[in-house]
């Protein structure tokens, strides 16, 4: 139940400013906490600057002794390698496909029933979110085997479906659009009803505009989980024609063990538009991975 | 019926007439059970579909002998007596609980060390935060190929690093002792951000008049750490904790895309025996059995954190 109390969307500024407060370094002339943070953020951030630079290296450097860091030019045989002997172009494509359908549909179905069960009186509606919140407790490993069970009777393995069924809606999502409805001012909606507007009309004209914030950040989650996915596309496709290039890339490296430049041009292809856009909006971002507010 | 008061009795007629009224009434409530369900109608039936129903499925397959080509047998608790004696799946219950042991205190140490220092007012922290932050949207394939290049023995850079310092190089994935720990650096550059994102909102929650109130009586800011910053902080220790229990305790990924369980099958966890034994050996209803011991492990885990945490009186949940 600890999820339904401390789901909670805020923006969070993260450059509020501390109460400023006159500082003596000692010894040092800068702040000793450079002396934690630099390495950390160069740990953090170099195997990532050396996959790209290395997808650009040819195999002759990359076998180099001593090993050698930024290479001699701009090779580009990795990517023709990779696009070239796969079908990255086509798992690519499939990966667009499944996380646009998950974004899609997690957007639409759990604002409306996020919205169902935080205002609306129906009949059911203990016993419908009782259900939802039994799920949160059931771990993703204990729905491996029937879920491809299942998917095997109804003719979904072996299909792209397979890698976006799972995603189509969740427990999660719709927690964390109720909590956000919980806590709209219901003064605005009866204004709607007194208006006239019926109660779809309330939640498509009043209540959604205002949950941009809510519904952005169930769009980042649902994209980071939908496009990185392993599990769901690996057991139930064997197709290599419907791969996600998650799986892709990991057959990939089963049968090129050491082509080190062909498997981090993919690997630059798989996680690049997520570091991206990551790079892009990362202060919205990161405000939106804090669903905190856990004081209880 | 305060209205009806108000208005002239032959107008109000349906609201007197008890059997008008019920009829009427059970009209409206129809109206809101139609409106209700088609709001929360196709997402309730997808979650309990994809989630109540399985999780039920699986204890009965549990109890077969099924490899889907042919019928099912029925098999009773055979396959939970199988999985109690089957040394594979101790050898995985230990490397499962090896990394936990490992990952949580680490992920919650670090997380909590890199939150207070980036909510210092240096320079770089932005630089330091975009850093910090970035492997967390890197997926586990393109993690695992990006550590299976950089732990490489001959070539690799974190070799490199051990030679260019005069230490001796090692074998990291290569070798059973190290392999399992190599992964928990791995979940750790990938996962900490995660950690240090939740620290950094529940520090800025923290209100300045209880830090302030503590350094006007004469604390010092190790003693404003220790005995206000840390407890304020614990309900979301706890929350971190549990969290990421659950998450080592499934961890599958990472295995499967570094190590695929080796060498000599020292990094097979759990969720890494339920598919290899399911999803490689056809044998479904003894990967569900085990699914079930992996989920009565995991609810002993959590219960005792959040008992634990009761105890304490930390107000987690």
């Amino acid at each position: 139940m600890a999820l339904i109390r401390t789901l909670e969307v805020r923006d969070v500024d993260l450059d509020a400013p501390e109460p400023k407060r006159r500082r003596r370094h000692g010894l040092l002339p800068f702040s000793p906490w450079h002396l934690l943070l630099m390495p950390l953020a160069l740990i953090f951030a170099l195997p990532l600057v050396q996959m790209v630079l290395t997808s650009f290296m040819t195999d002759a450097e990359i076998n180099s002794f001593p090993p050698k860091f930024i290479p001699s030019s701009l090779n580009v045989a990795g990517y023709t390698g990779f696009f070239g002997d796969s079908l990255a172009p086509r798992w690519l494509l499939n990966t667009v496909i499944v996380a646009t359908i998950s974004v899609a549909s997690h957007l639409v179905l759990c604002s409306l029933a996020g919205y169902g069960y935080a205002r609306l009186k129906f009949r059911g509606r203990n016993f419908g979110f009782f259900a939802i919140v039994a799920t949160i407790m059931i771990p993703t490993q204990l729905l491996m085997i029937p879920t491809y069970v299942m998917f095997s009777k109804l003719g979904v393995v072996d299909t792209l479906a397979a890698a976006f069924i799972p995603w189509l809606t969740s427990a999660f999502g719709i927690f964390l659009m109720r909590q956000f409805f919980l806590a709209l001012p219901r003064e605005l909606e009866e204004a709607g009803e007194i208006d006239g507007l019926t109660t779809f009309g309330v939640f498509r004209r009043i209540v959604l505009p205002l949950a941009k914030p809510a519904l952005a950040t169930l769009a980042v989650f649902t994209l980071l989980n939908s496009w990185n996915d392993l599990i769901w596309p690996l057991t139930a496709i064997s197709n290599q024609d419907n791969f996600t290039i998650q799986v892709g890339l990991t057959t990939f490296q089963g049968t090129r063990r050491t082509q080190w430049a062909e498997l981090m041009a993919g690997n630059v292809v798989a996680t690049m538009p997520l570091i991206i856009g990551f790079l892009m909006a990362q202060k919205h971002f990161i405000a939106t991975m804090t669903f905190s507010g856990l004081k209880g | 019926m305060t209205i009806a008061l108000e208005r002239p009795p032959e107008a109000t007629a349906f609201l007197v007439d008890p059997k008008l009224r019920a009829k009427q009434k059970r009209a409206r409530r129809r109206r809101e059970d139609v409106v209700g369900w088609s709001f929360v109608g196709v997402s309730t039936l997808v979650v309990i579909g994809l989630s109540i129903f399985p999780a039920g499925w699986a204890f009965f397959i549990s109890q077969k002998k099924w490899n889907l080509l042919s019928p099912a047998k029925d098999v009773g608790w055979k396959n939970y007596q199988t999985m109690i004696n089957d040394p594979e799946v101790w050898d995985a219950v230990k490397h499962t609980l090896f990394f936990t042991a490992l990952f949580v205190p680490l992920s919650i140490f670090m997380g909590m060390l890199i939150a207070v220092a980036l909510n210092q007012r240096i320079k770089f922290v932005g630089f330091y935060r975009t850093a910090i932050f970035v492997p967390f949207v890197a997926s586990a394939a393109a993690t695992g190929i990006l550590a299976g290049f950089v732990f490489e023995p001959n070539y690799g850079s974190a070799n490199d690093l051990l030679r260019r310092l005069g230490l001796p190089s090692q074998p990291w994935l290569e070798s059973p002792t190290q392999a399992m720990i190599v992964i928990v650096i791995i979940a750790l550059w990938g996962q900490v951000g995660f950690c240090v994102v939740v620290y950094l909102a529940a520090l800025q929650d923290i209100p300045q008049d209880i830090v302030e109130a503590a350094l006007i009586d004469g604390a010092n800011r190790r003693q404003v750490f220790r005995y206000v910053t840390i407890p304020e902080l614990a309900p979301v220790t706890v929350f971190t904790a549990v969290w990421q229990t659950i998450t080592a305790l499934q961890l599958f990924d990472l295995v499967y895309t570094t190590t695929r369980g080796g060498p000599v099958n020292s990094t097979v966890t759990l969720v890494y025996y339920v598919y290899k034994v399911a999803f490689q050996e056809s044998r479904f209803g003894y990967g569900a059995a085990v699914s079930y011991g992996l989920f009565a492990l995991t609810m002993v885990v959590t219960l005792f954190m959040v008992w634990y945490s009761r105890r304490t009186k930390i107000e987690a949940f």
